[in-house]
């Protein structure tokens, strides 16, 4: 089992080192590639989606991680903070969707009850699973549980077959990420038109996504061929230049190579789809951010905005101005990227 | 003149190839484009035949851009090493049947 880098004590496990490296190895700023396109400022337009990431504990250690999650960590999102979202989600009522990452959402004490009480509150509720922790015991019922609450699950697979799999998730997580698959094919899920079930896949290199109209196509048919598994959609996602990540990039020396990719594939157009815009991100602090890639990289809600969620109301946020760096340029390669995959 | 005959961004410079001949560039770049859309093939396949090509025709260039592009398209390593064996299949198996070419003429020479 891999360690974070934050065990490891390495320089990269800082916010600052991190954003440092990333305009040392970019040759344009994000920003002004959004003024040169008259795109400037990119603002919110609304916010259909809470997303909390609940803490940065989980039971694998991907390489591509970046949260730098894993079996090391033990930050946590407290009760206390789960209620203030609650409050948040009766306050503004406009928030449809409440979606749960981590880490491994499912290892936080209060992560079941959080998820009763978006339901009884009629929100639609995402879990995004990283498969194997359906395989381990104390967690062997979340199909069930998932299941009875009509939860969409978003899960990590990224590829149908193992080797790309394993070389970025751990030896024998594809194995395991098959069974639970089967299981949450077996209570329901991408059968019962109430229990949807979307894959995500990030490339396992220095290396764009492909086509996710095309790529679904044929995973479908290939999951469906190899293994009888079945799924409703599949999501491809840009890996982000952002801890795990971005220390691989450096030490394999692929970043300077990477970063050119990601600004050479800027498309203008995938501008407009970036979840930013229609989404909120919560620390497992409570603290507030414009997305999940800004919170690992601590940057907060622009200047005058609310910090944290207990002070978050219905229209303060809608509006604001996205703080962008160098990372952004992650969002808007090729036919973009967001927790919902392609943008375009 | 440069150190090597390779250059590595050359590959990035193809472009310029148009500057003395644009509408010859123009059409070859426009068919190049439409041959590796999704039609008959998937765009995944035909990436791995090109990655097989470029290894029989031993392009670098074309090399490391459909090593690239068959990651992107999703398929794995073992699949494009599949491919190049492909290649080199064929590659041998054309030196070895003009074999019987050869027997044919030995055959002819000899008592």
């Amino acid at each position: 089992m891999g360690r974070s880098l934050q065990t490891l004590g390495s320089p990269l496990a800082q916010p600052r080192r991190q954003l440092e490296l990333l305009d040392e190895h970019t040759d344009a700023s994000f920003q002004e590639r959004l003024e040169v396109e008259r795109l400037w400022p990119l603002n919110a337009d609304t916010v259909d989606v809470l997303q909390l990431n609940v803490g940065r504990v989980c039971n694998q250690t991907c390489r591509h991680c970046h949260v730098d999650a894993g079996p090391d960590r033990r930050e946590q999102m407290s009760h206390e903070v789960f209620e203030d979202c609650l409050d948040a989600l009766e306050r503004i009522p406009s928030i449809a969707t409440v979606d749960i990452t981590g880490g491994a959402p499912e290892m936080n004490p209060s992560f079941r009850w959080f998820v009763e009480r978006c339901r009884s509150l009629g929100r639609h509720v995402m879990d995004r699973c990283n498969l194997t922790i359906i395989e381990t015991k104390t967690h062997a019922d979340l199909p069930e549980f998932l299941a009875g609450h009509q939860v969409e699950v978003v899960a990590s697979l990224p590829h149908y077959r193992p080797l790309a799999t394993d070389a970025q998730r751990g030896d024998g997580v594809f194995d395991k990420s098959l069974a639970a698959l089967k299981k949450l094919n077996a209570v329901g899920y991408a059968d019962d038109p109430a229990l949807r079930l979307s894959l995500v896949t990030n490339p396992a290199g220095a290396f764009l996504p492909g086509d996710q109209a095309a790529l679904e196509k044929e995973w479908k048919r290939e999951l469906l061929r190899r293994y009888g598994i079945r799924f409703n959609s599949l999501f491809t996602i840009t890996n982000m230049p952002i801890a795990r990540f971005l220390d691989w990039l450096h030490d394999s020396d692929n970043l300077s190579d990477y970063m050119a990719r990601l600004l050479g594939a800027f498309n203008p157009g995938a501008v407009s789809g970036v979840m930013c815009r229609s989404m909120l991100s919560v620390g497992y602090d409570g603290r507030l951010y414009d997305c999940d890639f800004n919170q690992m990289l601590e940057l907060e809600l622009s200047e005058g905005m609310p910090r944290h969620i207990r002070d978050l109301d219905a229209d303060s946020v809608k509006q604001r101005a996205v703080r962008v760096h160098q990372h952004c340029f992650g969002c808007t390669a090729g036919l973009g990227s967001s927790c919902g995959g392609a943008t375009v | 003149m440069s150190e090597t005959y390779y250059k590595r961004d050359d590959l990035n410079r193809f472009p310029e190839i148009g500057k003395n001949a644009p509408d010859l560039a123009a059409k070859f770049f426009d068919w190049y484009g439409a041959v590796f859309q999704d039609g008959a093939l998937s765009a995944r396949e035909k990436s791995l035949i090109a990655l097989a090509v470029a290894h029989a025709v031993q392009c670098p260039y074309c090399i490391d851009a459909y090593s690239r592009d068959a990651l992107e398209k999703g398929s794995d390593a073992d699949q494009m090493t599949e491919a190049v064996h492909v290649a080199a299949a064929i590659r041998g198996g054309a030196s070895l049947v003009h074999g019987m070419q050869m027997r044919g003429h030995v055959e002819k020479l000899s008592m």
